[in-house]
């Protein structure tokens, strides 16, 4: 016969249990408070700072709003409907198109190739990751200045037109010149100098999760070292990290403002979505009904193609 | 730790709990604070004197940030702190006068649209007395239904500056057609020169010019577009003419404004303001003359765009009146500082007829030139010309000269942008 359970009714286990309660009450209070002193500052920061103006964003795209962040008259689907037959609005997601297009594949394959041999190295590793990461740091205004006034003005004491002096190539004035569109050199460098870096630092933790024994397993079986492991064993294994870098690259294109604008400024034939928004709605214009309503469906874009990109490489899915 | 240890101190969870608490509350209660530009020693009150805030965009010149400064402190009725603007400063100003955090008293340039939005206070009254003395363009060009909204502070004319010794040495005239230029131009292209320096982006700078020069303007009296039409377009098609002779001087580490690129020697020509004219003088001596912007053929006359600052009020200011009387005390009762603004530093036309007059630093040379073509030549903004027009114009323009766009099929594209804009505001 078993030993009668103890019920709530007898006064010692009430008594523990009250006890054990209140300790925990006392805990999750504690907890609670805690998470809210350091969470809750940026929580605020985020409903101020993020949610709320986007929110405010939503409502003025339903408005006409000239010079003004109040609405002041409602316009319904006109705003939309004007910024989506606005041919320098479809035009700036052509200009990104053709960034990304350089961007994204070169950041993947530049960052994986750097990822693999500074993994490879055997000494000072540390010092070539920071050497490669350190780029990162760098303000995208100040690198453009640099860019722009040092290595890529269009006279003769340019970096690159001295260099190209030397071979007896006359000046190239880059940041101006449509036809060939020079202007692209600059600004695929400049950002795959910032940015490299930082894409490499995560296929390297990508590369260092990759078990030893997959690769000895491999060699058993009678794989070669070189491109044989990397197509069957590395790469599969970077998946995620693949995924994760094509979708984070992607997104940043979309966002390209600072290299554009400080580079080749407003102009209408190298204008990302951002810079050609800014103009609009911070600029001069200060139009902020049409601003706001491209800005949404600038957002809606990245979502759904982010929501694509995930569909198709099958980011996060079991295995992963 | 023992728990019954009284005044044990803290653990050393307890220090990192309070301490990062404090750095989240400190971080987040920083990134709410911000610069006004209005002194720190109040609000609206600072003692008995109200507080102001002046914005202007960074200038050039050396020596200017210390003079308004300078001025800013000898007034006595107000407290009135200096907001220094390097960059984007229309992009700022805009922002700024969304919000009552922005200036009370600031520089900019006039539009329909700062009216229609309530930015902008008229000054009427403090102009009552001084009107005459002001040039009718300057004064037109800040006027709306009969209403003066700005104080010009200065005139600046923009026209071509060129070395004389380089024209002398190739056997050419200063070029009276903008197909004279086109060639002058060409000819004075070496290995180590580029004929003309007319901004980086190829010369949209060049667009109010070369449109005034063939006969047109902006908008017509009534508010038409008044860009459109073939000699409008044939003047645009000259500017693309004259980028495809590469013989501009393109990707200059400064742009238009600044006169590195003459007196670097890179240029023979470049088309720039007359505030430059110290800065070249210092560099070139006398080798500079000075010719407008080209007519386009014999039917046509020469354009000079006479640009410039002015002084608003905002009408978001919680110190209108106090604004008013300063913007009164500094560009209109303090004639020796209008003076000083404008020819101590740079070369600026005094807008004052009274002070252009006896502007000794403008009655000889180059200066005295310019001010005469702009006399001779000049035209000022239309206030119903608004930045979204200008955009639509600046990206016709782009496609003209850079691309070599149809110029006829590109002043339609502008032209409906135009129209759209005219319809919102003329109804």
């Amino acid at each position: 016969m078993s030993a009668p359970a103890k019920t709530s009714a007898d006064p010692a286990v009430a008594g523990e249990q009250r006890g054990t309660r209140r300790r925990r009450q006392k805990g999750i209070a504690g907890n609670t408070l805690w998470f809210w002193v350091f969470v809750g500052p940026f929580v605020l920061g985020l409903l101020i700072f993020s949610y709320l103006p986007i929110l405010w964003s939503l409502v003025l795209s339903f408005f006409e709003a000239y010079n003004t962040a109040t609405p002041s008259k409602f316009v319904g689907l006109q705003n939309y409907v004007d910024m989506l037959t606005d041919r320098n609005f479809l035009s700036s997601l052509g200009t990104f198109t053709i960034f990304a297009v350089f961007i994204v594949p070169l950041t993947f394959v530049l960052s994986l190739a750097l990822a693999l041999l500074v993994n490879q190295v055997k000494v000072a590793r540390a010092f070539f990751r920071s050497v490669f990461f350190l780029p990162t740091a760098c303000s995208y205004v100040v690198a453009s200045l640099i860019w722009k006034l040092s290595i890529f003005n269009g006279v003769r004491f340019g970096l690159a037109n001295t260099v190209l002096g030397w071979f007896g190539i006359e000046n190239i004035a880059w940041l101006s010149t449509v036809d060939p569109p020079w202007y692209w050199l600059p600004l695929v460098t400049v950002r795959l100098w910032l940015q490299l870096g930082f894409y490499m630092i995560l296929f390297i933790a990508g590369l260092q999760r990759i078990s030893p024994t997959l690769y000895e397993a491999a060699y058993v079986d009678g794989a070669k070292p070189g491109w044989q492991v990397f197509r069957y064993i590395t790469l599969p294994q970077l998946r995620a990290t693949s995924v994760a870098v094509l979708i984070l690259n992607l997104i940043a294109a979309y966002q390209a403002f600072d290299e554009f604008y400080n580079l080749v400024g407003n102009v209408n034939y190298a204008r990302p979505p951002l810079v050609y928004l800014y103009g609009i709605s911070l600029g001069s214009i200060q139009d902020l009904g049409h601003g706001s309503a491209g800005a949404l469906i600038l957002a809606v874009i990245i979502m759904l193609v982010t929501l694509l990109q995930n569909r198709i490489f099958g980011f996060g899915k079991a295995g992963d | 730790m023992p728990a019954h240890v009284p005044n044990a101190g803290l653990t050393r969870r307890d220090l990192l709990k309070r301490t990062g608490g404090l750095a989240a509350l400190a971080a987040f209660t920083a990134a709410c604070g911000g610069n006004t530009g209005r002194p720190s020693s109040g609000g609206g009150g600072g003692g008995s004197k109200p507080n102001l805030s002046q914005w202007y965009h960074q200038y050039g010149e050396t020596g200017t940030q210390q003079a308004a400064l300078k001025y800013a402190k000898a007034y006595t009725d107000a407290n009135v702190a200096v907001q220094w603007t390097p960059g984007d400063y229309d992009a700022k100003l805009a922002s700024g006068l969304l919000s009552s955090k922005g200036p009370d008293v600031f520089e900019g340039h006039f539009n329909i649209s700062m009216v229609k939005s309530n930015q902008v206070v008229p000054l009427d009254d403090i102009m009552a007395d001084v009107k005459d003395d002001f040039q009718p363009g300057d004064l037109a060009t800040n006027t709306l239904d009969g209403k003066i909204y700005g104080i010009r502070m200065i005139i600046d004319p923009q026209v071509i500056y060129y070395k004389k010794s380089l024209l002398d040495k190739a056997g050419i005239k200063p070029p009276e057609t903008i197909d004279d230029l086109i060639s002058a131009a060409k000819e004075l292209t070496t290995n180590k020169v580029k004929g003309i320096f007319v901004g980086n982006d190829g010369g949209n700078v060049m667009g109010g010019p070369a449109l005034y020069s063939s006969g047109g303007e902006y908008l017509t009296k009534d508010n038409k577009p008044g860009f459109t039409g073939d000699r409008a377009a044939q003047a645009f098609g000259k500017l693309h003419e004259l980028y495809a002779s590469k013989s501009i001087l393109l990707g200059a580490p400064t742009d238009w404004w600044d006169p590195t690129a003459i007196n670097q020697g890179l240029v023979a020509m470049q088309f720039i303001g007359m505030w430059a004219v110290p800065g070249m003088q210092k560099v070139l001596g006398d080798d500079i003359g000075v010719i407008p912007f080209p007519k386009l053929d014999a039917q046509a006359k020469p354009a000079v765009y006479s640009g410039g600052w002015t002084q608003f009020v905002s009408a978001k200011s919680a110190n209108v009146e106090a604004a008013k009387k300063y913007v009164k005390w500094l560009w209109i009762d303090k004639a020796e500082y209008q003076e000083d603004w404008s020819l101590n530093y740079g070369f600026h036309i005094p807008p004052r007829k009274s002070l252009a007059a006896k502007a000794s630093k403008l009655q000889s040379g180059v200066a005295a030139d310019t001010v005469k073509l702009t006399q001779d030549y000049g035209y000022t903004d239309n206030p119903a010309w608004t930045p979204k027009m200008g955009t639509a114009f600046g990206d016709m323009l782009t496609n003209v000269i850079k691309k070599g766009a149809d110029p006829a099929a590109e002043i339609a594209k502008a032209e409906k942008t135009v129209n759209g804009e005219l319809t919102r505001l003329f109804g």
